[in-house]
């Protein structure tokens, strides 16, 4: 891997290296790599890099969050970094101190939301990223005196965990009776919805990280294999697909890069944002679908395989178009704003910055 | 591989915003005195003198260039403001575009400076059309099987032979030409091509339009019969003008020409479904609008690293493979997705004229400037493939 003159990219990338590497994880018989790499990320502040000093974490910049994310995604992360940076953004945002350990957002639908009565949690949230293998859930609540971000211990969760298309845990939540570990009121601007963006930013920039592996794969791989006489990149055929992989990944890339800025500058959650997060996630999401299907088709067979790492990338692929809100889903909201603004609207909506 | 590919968010300058306003202004202006109508133009052939020499009032032609050659020195990034502006609303800028995003630079690098006195501070004035004359009836996507001849007669050049799909022959005071200077060698068949700065006006050129499937004679054929030319209109070096290609094509490529050709398409779909649309009309919408966000910030992130001096070739490519792919596949998308809007939308007539022209166009959309699959090649090399 290049160095670059990012040392948050370059410290996540070689911790990555050192013990995340896809192959050492596929290879592995056993999850005995998880807890170093964990160990590895939250010493170095990576895990909690949205967090403010005075509230534990490492008081990154927003930029440098997604940078990490991005790098972690092009080594297929397999553990929960971008659900307790996530998490850890949203307790600070609510001024809470941030616990020790892995962390998942774990959101409840807009029609029927958790609910806070007399200490005690009712509702559940589906689909939870890392269900299973973290500590503390965040989640917004609904109380007598308005919303609430809360923290709940995990142990005092049901949880019916079920493997996720991408290999990951994911689950059900149950929240039923237990009782929230910190809570504070959810400070203006602090919604459901903004937390979906900041989830879909974040994903959308994993998908950016994760093609770009997969390009790296598949072009690294082309060079290698041999079929009729030489190495299958001096195929017309498989050249075009490489160059079309490499347009997917510049296309997510930009995306989703331009959404992480667009939050970086922010002062809040306005339609500018809206606007650049739905079309990063919609257009990652689609570059998701069509690059996965042309890394493997480069691959063949051997890309099928359990022992190749190919799959440990496209896989996540498929889960992180899924969550947050798929590209379908955020290309309603989106279409529907432009449609709402009108026609006359919709360049200085493009051009807008 | 060596590196992963980058496109970092470039973010405007404050003073291209302001830019970005006044050009709006001048715009609303020239529809507002009938220069244009942006629900008529993209069907008419985009050739308005008066209004490129507007234009080149306002200092917006060459806008990049030095000042002593009329140019006004601003960045790469003002100038994309500016072109963005100008596509959106489909104003008519074919007489001098061409010379500002071409034929200037390529004057500016290679032209001796007599000749760029005397043309860029035209250009930049907006009185000077240019023409590119480089495929030919056996030579297109294969540049380097042209075979139109320049030979040397004296000091002078004699021209010989045939171009054609030029695009605004028949308006261009000049053309710039690939023309052989000497056969191809074993070992590089690329050596041997030199380029031409041409008078259209000069004796010994004949320009006959070819009509389009769309209706109009956008390009020509222009046969060259004994056209003399002085030693000093070559530009750059002789036989080597494969070389001169390459740098040229990362500003070339990446332009919002490259994906706002039928923008139109787009504005009035929006218009007809109205501002409640149903969940099928909103998320096709919704895609559509996240792909051209998406090669907008592409396209800018391209511009940004052209100021920073780098010489992007392959990002420029990426941009011009999945932008003009966009651009093709925007007239079709947009009338599924206008199948099941009311025949009573208010712009139904002017959309369905303007749809029924840029699914006749489409085809082009993918030819012009280097095919799909020449960049899709360019693109391979840029991974390392080739
Ligand atoms: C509207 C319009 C305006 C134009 N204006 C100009 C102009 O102003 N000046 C100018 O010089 N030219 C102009 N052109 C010409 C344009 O540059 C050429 O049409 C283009 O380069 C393709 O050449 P061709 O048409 O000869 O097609 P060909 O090169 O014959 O290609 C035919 C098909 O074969 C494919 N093909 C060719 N070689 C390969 C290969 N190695 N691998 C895979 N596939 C291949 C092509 O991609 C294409 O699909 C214009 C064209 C159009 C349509």
């Amino acid at each position: 891997m290049t160095e670059t003159d990012n040392i948050i990219i370059d410290a996540t990338a070689r911790i990555f290296q050192e013990l995340g590497d896809p192959q050492t994880l596929n290879n592995a018989p056993d999850d005995a790599w998880r807890e170093p790499l964990w160990a590895a990320l939250e010493e170095s502040g990576l895990t909690l890099a949205w967090v403010p000093d005075d509230l534990g974490g490492a008081g990154a910049d927003i930029s440098d969050g997604f940078d990490i994310l991005q790098t972690a995604g092009r080594f297929a992360v397999a553990v929960p970094l971008a659900e307790t940076l996530l998490a850890g953004w949203a307790l600070s945002k609510a001024n809470l101190q941030v616990p020790q350990g892995a962390m998942s957002l774990a959101l409840s639908s807009r029609a029927n939301p958790l609910r806070l009565t007399d200490g005690k949690l009712a509702g559940r949230a589906e689909a939870v990223p890392f269900a299973s293998g973290v500590d503390h859930f965040v989640a917004l609540a609904e109380t007598p005196d308005g919303a609430a971000v809360i923290q709940i211990d995990a142990a005092a969760c049901n949880i019916e965990t079920a493997m996720g298309i991408g290999g990951d845990p994911q689950g059900n939540v149950r929240f039923d009776g237990a009782a929230p570990a910190a809570l504070a009121p959810a400070p203006a601007g602090i919604a459901n919805e903004t937390l979906m963006l900041m989830g879909a930013a974040a994903r959308a920039t994993q998908m950016a990280g994760a093609l770009q592996g997969i390009l790296e794969l598949a072009v690294d791989y082309a060079g290698e294999r041999v079929a009729f006489g030489r190495p299958i990149a001096k195929f017309q055929a498989v050249q075009h697909n490489l160059a079309q992989l490499a347009g997917e990944t510049a296309a997510a890339v930009a995306a989703a890069g331009s959404a992480a800025d667009s939050i970086h500058h922010a002062d809040n959650f306005n339609e500018a944002v809206f606007f650049e997060v739905a079309a990063a996630k919609t257009r990652a999401g689609e570059a998701a679908g069509e690059g996965a299907a042309i890394a493997h088709q480069v691959h063949g067979a051997i890309g099928f395989t359990d022992e190749h790492i190919l799959h440990r990338f496209t896989r996540r692929l498929w889960a992180w178009r899924d969550d947050f809100g798929s590209e379908s889903e955020w290309a309603v909201g989106l279409g529907a704003l432009v449609a709402a603004n009108g026609a006359d609207q919709l360049w200085p909506m493009v051009a807008s910055r | 591989m060596s590196s992963p590919i980058q496109f970092d968010p470039v973010r405007l300058p404050a003073d291209a915003e302001a830019l970005r306003r006044e050009v709006r202004d001048f715009l609303s202006d020239e529809v507002a005195a009938g220069t244009f109508d942006p629900d008529a133009s993209p069907m008419s052939d985009g050739h308005d003198v008066e209004f490129s020499r507007r234009v080149g009032a306002k200092g917006w032609i060459g806008m990049t260039w030095p000042k002593e050659y009329g140019g006004q020195e601003r960045s790469f990034l003002e100038r994309y403001v500016v072109t963005e502006e100008f596509r959106a609303v489909s104003a008519p800028v074919r007489a001098h575009f061409t010379a500002d995003r071409q034929s200037g630079p390529v004057l500016l690098k290679y032209a001796p400076e007599e000749i760029k006195m005397d043309i860029l501070p035209r250009i930049t004035r907006g009185e000077c059309c240019f023409c590119i004359g480089m495929s030919e009836p056996n030579s297109g996507s294969d540049l380097f099987a042209a075979k139109a001849k320049a030979e040397k007669a004296d000091t002078d050049w004699r021209l010989n032979g045939t171009k054609i799909w030029t695009t605004n022959a028949q308006n261009a005071d000049y053309m710039i030409g690939l023309f052989r200077t000497s056969a191809p060698t074993e070992d590089n068949r690329r050596h041997g091509l030199s380029q031409f700065l041409i008078d259209m006006t000069w004796p010994g050129i004949d320009v006959n339009p070819i009509v389009s499937m769309a209706g109009g004679s956008e390009f020509n054929e222009v046969v060259f019969t004994d056209c003399k030319v002085p030693a000093d209109h070559v530009l750059g070096e002789i036989d080597g003008a494969w070389k001169q290609a390459t740098s040229e094509l990362a500003y070339e490529r990446s332009g919002p020409e490259r994906f706002l050709e039928t923008f139109y398409v787009l504005v009035e779909l929006v218009r007809a479904v109205g501002d409640n649309p149903d969940t099928r009309s909103a998320e096709g919408i919704g895609r559509l609008v996240a792909q051209l966000h998406t090669l907008r910030r592409m396209s800018v992130s391209v511009n940004g690293m052209l100021q920073a001096g780098k010489e992007p070739v392959l990002e420029g490519s990426i941009v011009k493979d999945l932008g003009t792919l966009w651009q093709q596949a925007l007239p079709s998308k947009a009338r599924d997705l206008a199948a099941f809007s009311g025949s009573d939308a208010g712009n139904r007539v002017a959309f369905d004229e303007l749809l029924r022209h840029a699914l006749v166009i489409a085809p082009k959309l993918t030819i012009q400037g280097g095919t799909t699959e020449v960049l899709r090649g360019i693109i391979a090399r840029g991974l390392g493939l080739r």
